[in-house]
C-alpha cells in the first residue's frame, strides 16, 4: 500500500457506540467510559458519568468512594491542624477586636465632636475639642498598630498552618502503599498538594482577613447602635432578615455552580496537560485541530460554569447594598421624627447614619469570602480524604532485628502466600518457595502470570492476604520500612529520574557515596562512556525528567543507583527490557560480579536475562509450574513451558 | 540532589516591559468586551457619585427638616433618599452585570489562544517548558487577569475618580478643610510607590519558592517507587520541609510589608481627619460653617477612607496582574514555529521513497562546543522497503526518527520524500503520509477508539479492529467497555506492553505510506512479539518503514539494516551481511556468550531468512 490513505467508506458501527457523531467533540464520544462506571448499556453508562460530572459529583475520578472524605474528616483535620496555633489564634482575634473597636470609635468621636465639642467651642471652651481630637488620633494609631500586629500574627497562623498541611500531605503520600498510589493516580495527589492547598491558602490569605474585618465591623457597629439607642438599633437589626434570606439563596445556588466550576476545570486541565506532555504524538498525528475543538468545548463548559458563579454574585452583592440603603433611609425617617419630638439627639442620628454605612460596606467582602470559603472547604475535604487513608503497609510497633548479614545475601521464604488486590480476584493462590542465600532465581512466564506480584510482595509493596514472606526467617512485616530497604532493592522497568544531575540521581542509592564510587559503579555497568559524553558529564542536569536521555540510558542510571545501594537482596523486574544488547550485556557482565554474595530475583520476558540465573521458576496463573536450573529444564522436558519459551526465544535471536 | 531550579527559557523574545505597557498588551483580547467594560466603569463611577450624594442629602435632612422639627417637610427628602439608594444599587448591579458574561469570555479566548499557540510550538520548545509551568499560565495567571479586568482596573479608575470628586466636593464645602484632607494623597502615593517596589521583589520570591515546592511534590509522587525502593523518602521529606520553611519565611516577610502599608494607610488619613476636626469645630464655633455642613464634611471624609486605604492594595494587585500578563505573553511570544513554504509542493501520489542526504542534526540547546548528534547521514529507503536502524544506546536513532515527521528540523543536509525536500511539503500532508510509533507510548485519557484514531478521526470501527489485529491488541475486547473504555492517566491503567500495542495500532490504522517505528516491540513478551511480527509483516510488505531495533527479532522485520554509529550510517545490508562484515554490528546484535549458551542439549537453530 504505497498510496495515500483513502477516505474510508461508512462501515457499520457497533450498536454499543455511545454516540454517533465522532466528528463532533461531544464528550461522550471521544472521552470514552470510565472502567468503573456501573453496568448497563454503554450509552447509558456514558451519559450517567457525564451527568454525574456535570452535577459536580465526580470529583475523585473513576473510583467513587475511594480516597473520598468521610463526613467530619475535614472538620477533624481542621481541628487537629489548628490545635498548635490556639494561642496565636486567640491573640489574632483579640487584635482584630481591639482594632475594630478603635476603628469604630472614629464615628463616635466625630459624633461627640459635633454634639459636645461644638457647643463647648461656641461657649469658648476648646478643651473638649482638643480631648476629642487627641483621642481620635490615638484611636488612629491604635487601629494602625493592631492592624500591623494582626497581619503579622495572622500570617504566622496561616503560614504555619499551610506549612503543616503541605508537610502532612507530603509525608502521608510518601507513607501510603504503592497499591494506593496506583489507584489514586499521581495526578490527583499532586492536585491535592497544589490546587487544593492553594484554595485553602487563598482563603487564609484574603478570606480570613476580610471575614474577620467584615464580621467584627458588622456586629460591633450593631452593638454600638444598641448602646446609642435601642429602638433605632432594633430597626437596623430588622434588616438582618432580608440579609439572611439573600445569603441563603446565594449559598444554595452557588454551591452547585462552584462545584461545577471545579469539575469542568479538572477536565480542561487534563486535556491541557496531556496535550503538552504528549506533544510528540499530538504533532506527529496532526491532532492539533481536533484537540483545539475539544479544548474549546471544555473551555466553554468551564467558562459557562464560571460565568454562572459570577452572575449569581452580581445579583447577590447589590441585594446587600439595597438592604443597607433601605435601612439607612428608614432609620433617618424614623430618627427625624424622634429628633423632632426631642426624643433623640442630632449627633446620635448622625452616628447612626455613619455606622449603617460601615456595617454594610464590608459585607461585599463577606460575600466574596463565601466564594473562597466554598472552594477552600471543598479542597480541605479532598485533602482530608487523602489523609484519612491509612497506609496499608504499616511499620511494626516493635520491629524484630534481622540476624547479622552473612556476606552471601539472605534466604527468602514464601510460606503459603496468598494474594489478591483489594476487591480484586486472587492473583497468587498459594506460593511456597525457598530461595537460599546467594542464589539467583529467574521468574519466567507470560504477561499477567503473577511474576511481578511475587516481586512486589517480596519488596513489601503489598502485604499477602495469607501466609508470610520471610527474610532469613523473619517475617518482613516485623521489619521497619527502613530495615527492609537497607536489605533489599528493586529495579523496575520504569526509571524515574529526579531533577538534578546524573550523579545526584545515582547517589539516591547511597547518599553518602563519593564521586569516585559513583563513577566506579557507572563504569562497571558500561554507563560511564555516555555519561562522560553528556555536556557536563556526571553534573549534567537531567531536566524535565530526563527527556534528553534515551530510555536505555535512563535504565542504566537506575541500575547504577541500585548497585550503589549495595543490598543483600536484589530484585530486577523487567529491568533490562529497554536496554539494547550491548547495554544488556554490560549489565549482565556487571551482574555476574555484583550478584556475588547477594540473593537475586530476576523477572524477565526475555530469556537472555535468565542466562545468569542458577534456577528458573516458571509461573503460570499465579502458580509455580516448573522449577529447576535452566539447563535441567530444557534438557528434561524440551516440550515443557520453559523448553518451549526457550526455543521461541532462541529462534528470535538470530 | 540539587535544588530544582526553575527552567529559564530561551524562548522569550521580548525584554522586560513596564507594568503599564504589559497590561496594555491585553487590549486585543479585551476588544470584544471593551464597550461593556467602559460602561461598567461608568456605572461604577455613577454608583460612587450617588453614594457620595447620600451623605450630603442626609446632612441636608439633618440640618433642615430634622433641626427645624418640621416632619412634614421630611417626606420629599425621604423619597429622594430612597431614589438615591435604589439608583446606587442599580448602578452597583449594572457594574457587575455588564461584565459578568463578557469577561469570562475574554479569559476563555485568551486560554484558547494560548492552547492553540502552544500546540503548534515545536517539540524543542516543549522540551524546555514543563507542562506544569504552562498550566499555571492557563489557569492561575488568566484567573488573575480576569479579576484584574473585572475588579482592579475598574476600581483603580473608580477610586481615583471618587477621590477626585470627593476632594472637589470637600474643597467646595470648605476650601481649607478640604485641602487638609486631600493633602494626604501626597505621602500616600509616595509611600505606596516605594512599598510596591519592595513588595514586588518579595512576591516574586514567594512565587518562585511555591513553584519549587510544587516541583518537589510532583517529583516525589511520580518517583514514589524509586523513593520507596531506596528508602529515600526521609531525605526527600527533609528537602521538602526545608523548601516549605523557606516559603513560609518569605510569606511572613510579605505579611510584615502588608502590615506596614496598612498601618501607614490608616494613620495618615486619621491624622488629617483629626486636624480637620480641630479646624472644623473651630469654624463652626466661629459661625463660618453650619453644623450640617460639618456633618456632611465628615460623612464625605468617611466615604473617602476606602479609596485611600485601598490605593496601596490596588497598586500591589496591579503589579501582580502585570506579572501574570508578562508570564502569559512570555509564552505567547515564543516563536520558532515550523517554517513552511508559502506555496508548498503538494504531491498527487506518494510512492514513499525516503532519502536522508548528508543530514546533520543537533538539539537546539546543545552547548556550542559539543559535536552534532548526527553528522552526515546518507540513507535511501526504497518505496515499500523496510529498513531497521541499529546502533548503540544514545547514538541518535530516536532523533533520526523524529526528523521524518519534522518534529525537529535537520540542521544540515536534507531529507526527501519522492525526491522532494520534506520542508517543501505541507506539514499537515507530510504528517499524514508519515506515522510514528514512539519509544515511550503515550496514551491520552480518552477512549481506546479515540486513542487509536488519534490522527485519523474519520476512521471507522472496522479500521480500528484491523489495526488492533495487526498490533495483536485484542485485549481491548476484554476491557469493560471495549473500544469505548477510557484508558490513560484518568482511565484504566494498562501495562507497558498493552500501551505499546495500542501505540502500534495507532501508527498503522490510517495505512500510512511511511511508517516510523521506534523499538515498537520492546515491552512485549516473546510469544506476543512473534505474533505481532507476523501480523506486522503484511503491513510492512507494502509500506516504506524505518524501524529502530535493539534486538535481532525486530531486525528480522526489515529488508535491510542500517548501522548508525558516531553520527553516521556506517554500514547498510541484510542482517547476515552485516553480521559477517561489521564487527560493530556483531557486537550490537550477537547475544553474550554465557555458560547457558553452551549447554550441549540445545542445538543451534538455523538462521532465519530476513523477510
Amino acid at each position: 500500500m504505497s498510496d495515500e490513505p483513502q477516505t474510508p467508506g461508512t462501515a457499520p458501527r457497533t450498536p454499543a457506540r455511545p454516540d454517533d457523531g465522532r466528528g463532533d467533540t461531544d464528550q461522550v464520544s471521544w472521552r470514552g467510559i470510565s472502567a468503573r462506571t456501573g453496568d448497563g448499556p454503554a450509552h447509558d453508562a456514558a451519559v450517567r458519568e457525564a451527568e454525574a460530572e456535570a452535577a459536580g459529583n465526580d470529583d475523585d475520578g473513576p473510583d467513587p468512594g475511594f480516597g473520598r472524605a468521610r463526613a467530619g474528616d475535614a472538620r477533624r483535620l481542621l481541628r487537629s491542624m489548628l490545635a498548635p496555633y490556639r494561642g496565636l489564634l486567640a491573640l489574632t482575634v483579640c487584635l482584630a477586636v481591639v482594632g475594630q473597636l478603635a476603628y469604630l470609635a472614629g464615628p463616635l468621636l466625630i459624633g461627640l465632636a459635633i454634639d459636645e465639642a461644638v457647643p463647648d467651642a461656641i461657649a469658648g471652651d476648646n478643651s473638649t475639642l482638643i480631648l476629642v481630637a487627641v483621642a481620635y488620633v490615638l484611636c488612629g494609631f491604635l487601629t494602625a498598630g493592631t492592624e500591623f500586629a494582626f497581619q503579622v500574627t495572622a500570617g504566622r497562623v496561616s503560614q504555619g498552618f499551610l506549612r503543616d498541611l503541605r508537610g502532612r500531605i507530603f509525608t502521608h503520600a510518601q507513607q501510603l502503599s504503592l497499591d494506593f498510589h496506583e489507584r489514586y493516580t499521581s495526578g490527583r495527589i499532586v492536585a491535592r498538594a497544589t490546587g487544593d492547598v492553594d484554595a485553602v491558602r487563598e482563603l487564609l490569605d484574603d478570606g480570613i482577613d476580610g471575614l474577620v474585618g467584615a464580621l467584627l465591623s458588622f456586629w460591633f457597629s450593631l452593638a454600638f447602635l444598641f448602646v446609642l439607642d435601642v429602638p433605632l438599633a432594633l430597626l437596623v437589626a430588622s434588616g438582618l432578615l432580608p440579609l439572611a434570606l439573600a445569603t441563603w439563596w446565594y449559598v444554595r445556588r452557588s454551591t452547585d455552580a462552584v462545584r461545577r466550576t471545579r469539575t469542568t476545570s479538572a477536565a480542561m486541565t487534563t486535556q491541557y496537560i496531556e496535550t503538552f506532555n504528549g506533544i510528540r504524538a499530538v504533532q506527529a498525528y496532526r491532532r492539533e485541530p481536533r484537540n483545539a475543538r475539544i479544548f474549546r468545548t471544555l473551555n466553554r463548559r468551564y467558562t459557562e460554569a464560571n460565568t454562572e458563579t459570577i452572575v449569581l454574585f452580581a445579583r447577590f452583592a447589590p441585594l446587600l447594598l439595597l438592604v443597607g440603603n433601605l435601612t439607612l433611609v428608614a432609620t433617618i425617617a424614623v430618627g427625624a421624627f424622634r429628633v423632632a419630638d426631642s426624643g433623640l439627639e442630632l449627633g446620635v442620628l448622625t452616628a447612626f447614619a455613619l455606622y449603617i454605612r460601615r456595617m454594610y460596606d464590608p459585607l461585599d467582602e463577606l460575600a466574596l469570602f463565601l466564594g473562597t470559603y466554598q472552594s477552600a472547604a471543598a479542597g480541605l475535604e479532598k485533602i482530608a480524604g487523602l489523609l484519612a487513608h491509612e497506609p496499608a503497609v504499616a511499620d511494626p510497633v516493635r520491629p524484630t532485628p534481622l540476624p547479622e548479614r552473612s556476606g552471601k545475601g539472605r534466604t527468602i521464604t514464601f510460606a503459603r502466600v496468598r494474594f489478591g488486590y483489594q476487591h480484586g480476584p486472587t492473583v497468587l493462590p498459594c506460593i511456597d518457595l525457598e530461595i537460599p542465600r546467594g542464589q539467583t532465581v529467574a521468574l519466567v512466564g507470560a504477561t499477567g502470570a503473577g511474576k511481578s506480584t511475587v516481586a512486589k510482595l517480596l519488596a513489601r509493596f503489598y502485604d499477602p492476604v495469607a501466609g508470610a514472606v520471610r527474610l532469613d526467617g523473619v517475617d518482613i512485616r516485623e521489619l521497619t520500612a527502613h530495615q527492609l530497604r537497607g536489605e533489599l532493592t528493586m529495579i523496575t522497568q520504569e526509571s524515574f529520574l529526579f531533577s538534578g544531575s546524573v550523579a545526584d540521581n545515582i547517589a539516591i542509592g547511597r547518599p553518602d557515596a563519593t564521586r569516585g564510587q559513583i563513577e566506579e559503579v557507572a563504569r562497571a555497568l558500561g554507563a560511564w562512556d555516555f555519561i562522560a559524553a553528556l555536556p557536563d558529564g556526571f553534573d549534567t542536569d537531567v531536566r524535565k525528567r530526563g527527556a534528553r536521555l534515551s530510555a536505555g540510558q535512563r535504565q542504566l542510571v537506575a541500575f547504577a543507583r541500585a548497585l550503589l545501594a549495595d543490598p543483600a537482596v536484589l530484585i530486577l523486574d523487567e529491568a533490562t527490557s529497554s536496554l539494547d544488547i550491548p547495554g544488556e550485556r554490560a549489565v549482565q557482565r556487571a551482574l555476574a560480579t555484583v550478584l556475588e554474595g547477594r540473593t537475586a530475583v530476576v523477572i524477565a520476558h526475555r530469556l537472555s536475562t535468565v542466562e545468569i540465573a542458577d534456577r528458573v521458576l516458571v509461573v503460570d496463573n499465579g502458580r509455580i509450574v516448573e522449577d529447576g536450573s535452566p539447563a535441567e529444564l530444557v534438557a528434561n522436558d524440551a516440550d515443557g513451558r520453559f523448553g518451549t519459551l526457550h526455543r521461541a526465544w532462541r529462534d528470535s535471536l538470530v | 540532589m540539587a535544588d530544582p531550579t526553575p527552567v529559564t527559557s530561551p524562548w522569550s523574545t521580548r525584554p522586560d516591559q513596564s507594568t503599564v505597557a504589559t497590561l496594555l498588551r491585553l487590549r486585543p483580547f479585551v476588544r470584544p468586551a471593551r464597550r461593556r467594560l467602559i460602561a461598567s466603569a461608568l456605572a461604577a463611577l455613577a454608583a460612587t457619585c450617588v453614594g457620595l450624594t447620600i451623605p450630603i442629602v442626609v446632612a441636608r435632612v439633618v440640618d433642615g427638616p430634622v433641626a427645624d422639627h418640621d416632619t412634614a417637610a421630611l417626606w420629599p427628602w425621604a423619597a429622594l433618599l430612597v431614589a438615591l439608594g435604589a439608583s446606587e444599587t442599580f448602578f452597583f448591579w449594572a457594574r457587575r452585570a455588564l461584565v459578568a458574561r463578557a469577561l469570562p469570555r475574554v479569559e476563555e479566548s485568551m486560554r484558547n489562544t494560548l492552547y492553540e499557540h502552544l500546540q503548534t510550538r515545536p517539540v524543542a520548545f516543549h522540551d524546555t517548558w514543563q507542562s506544569g509551568q504552562l498550566l499555571s499560565r492557563a489557569s492561575r495567571d488568566l484567573g488573575e487577569l480576569r479579576s484584574f479586568l473585572s475588579f482592579i482596573a475598574v476600581f483603580l479608575f473608580v477610586n481615583a475618580a471618587t477621590f477626585l470628586v470627593g476632594s472637589v466636593m470637600l474643597i467646595v464645602l470648605h476650601p481649607l478643610l478640604g485641602l487638609v484632607v486631600t493633602a494626604v494623597a501626597v505621602p500616600i502615593i509616595a509611600f505606596s510607590i516605594v512599598f510596591e517596589r519592595r513588595y514586588r521583589v518579595v512576591t516574586r520570591r514567594a512565587q518562585d519558592q511555591a513553584g519549587d515546592v510544587a516541583t518537589v511534590m510532583e517529583e516525589s509522587v511520580l518517583g514514589i517507587r524509586v523513593l520507596k525502593a531506596f528508602g529515600r523518602h526521609r531525605a526527600m521529606d527533609d528537602r521538602f520541609r526545608a523548601l516549605v520553611r523557606e516559603l513560609r519565611a518569605t510569606e511572613l516577610h510579605k505579611a510584615r510589608l502588608v502590615g506596614i502599608i496598612w498601618a501607614f494607610l490608616i494613620v495618615v488619613p486619621e491624622v488629617a481627619v483629626a486636624v480637620a476636626m480641630l479646624l472644623g469645630v473651630g469654624e463652626v464655633a466661629d459661625g463660618a460653617m453650619t453644623t450640617g455642613e460639618l456633618v456632611a464634611f465628615f460623612a464625605i471624609v468617611m466615604y473617602l477612607r476606602w479609596p485611600v486605604e485601598s490605593f496601596g492594595w490596588l497598586l500591589a494587585a496591579s503589579t501582580d496582574s502585570a506579572a501574570a500578563a508578562a508570564r502569559y505573553f512570555e509564552v505567547l511570544d515564543a516563536d520558532g514555529e515550523l517554517p513552511e513554504l508559502a506555496r508548498p509542493i503538494d504531491p498527487v501520489r506518494v510512492t514513499g521513497a525516503l532519502a536522508f542526504e548528508s543530514v546533520r542534526f543537533r538539539f537546539p540547546e546543545t552547548p556550542p562546543d559539543a559535536p552534532d548528534l548526527l553528522r552526515g547521514i546518507d540513507l535511501a529507503i526504497r518505496p515499500g522497503e523496510t529498513i531497521a536502524l541499529v546502533g548503540p544506546t544514545g547514538c541518535g536513532k530516536t532523533a533520526m526518527t523524529s526528523l521524518v515527521p519534522r518534529l525537529y528540523d535537520v540542521t544540515g543536509g536534507r531529507i526527501t520524500l519522492d525526491g522532494v525536500d520534506l520542508r517543501d511539503l505541507p506539514v499537515e500532508r507530510l504528517r499524514r503520509i508519515v506515522a510514528v510509533a514512539f519509544e515511550e507510548p503515550v496514551l491520552f485519557s480518552m477512549s481506546v477508539r479515540e486513542n487509536v484514531l488519534l490522527g485519523f478521526p474519520e476512521g471507522t470501527d472496522a479500521d480500528v479492529r484491523r489495526a488492533l489485529a495487526v498490533a495483536q491488541a485484542e485485549f481491548v475486547d476484554d476491557l469493560p467497555w471495549g473500544l469505548d473504555t477510557r484508558v490513560g492517566e484518568e482511565g484504566l491503567d494498562l501495562s507497558g506492553g498493552q500501551r505499546q500495542r495500542l501505540a502500534l495500532a495507532r501508527a498503522v490504522v490510517a495505512r500510512p505510506a511511511v511508517l516510523v517505528l521506534d523499538d515498537p516491540l520492546s515491552a512485549l513478551d516473546v510469544h506476543t512479539e512473534s505474533q505481532v511480527e507476523r501480523a506486522l509483516r503484511n503491513v510492512l510488505a507494502t509500506t516504506t518503514a524505518l524501524v529502530v531495533a535493539h534486538r535481532p527479532s525486530t531486525v528480522q522485520l526489515a529488508d535491510r539494516v542500517a548501522l548508525l554509529t558516531d553520527g553516521r550510517i556506517q554500514a547498510v545490508g541484510t542482517h547476515e551481511q552485516l553480521l559477517q562484515r561489521s564487527s560493530a554490528y556483531r557486537q550490537l546484535m550477537a547475544a553474550d556468550s554465557s555458560r547457558f549458551r553452551h549447554t550441549p542439549d540445545i542445538e543451534r537453530q538455523p538462521a532465519k531468512e530476513a523477510v
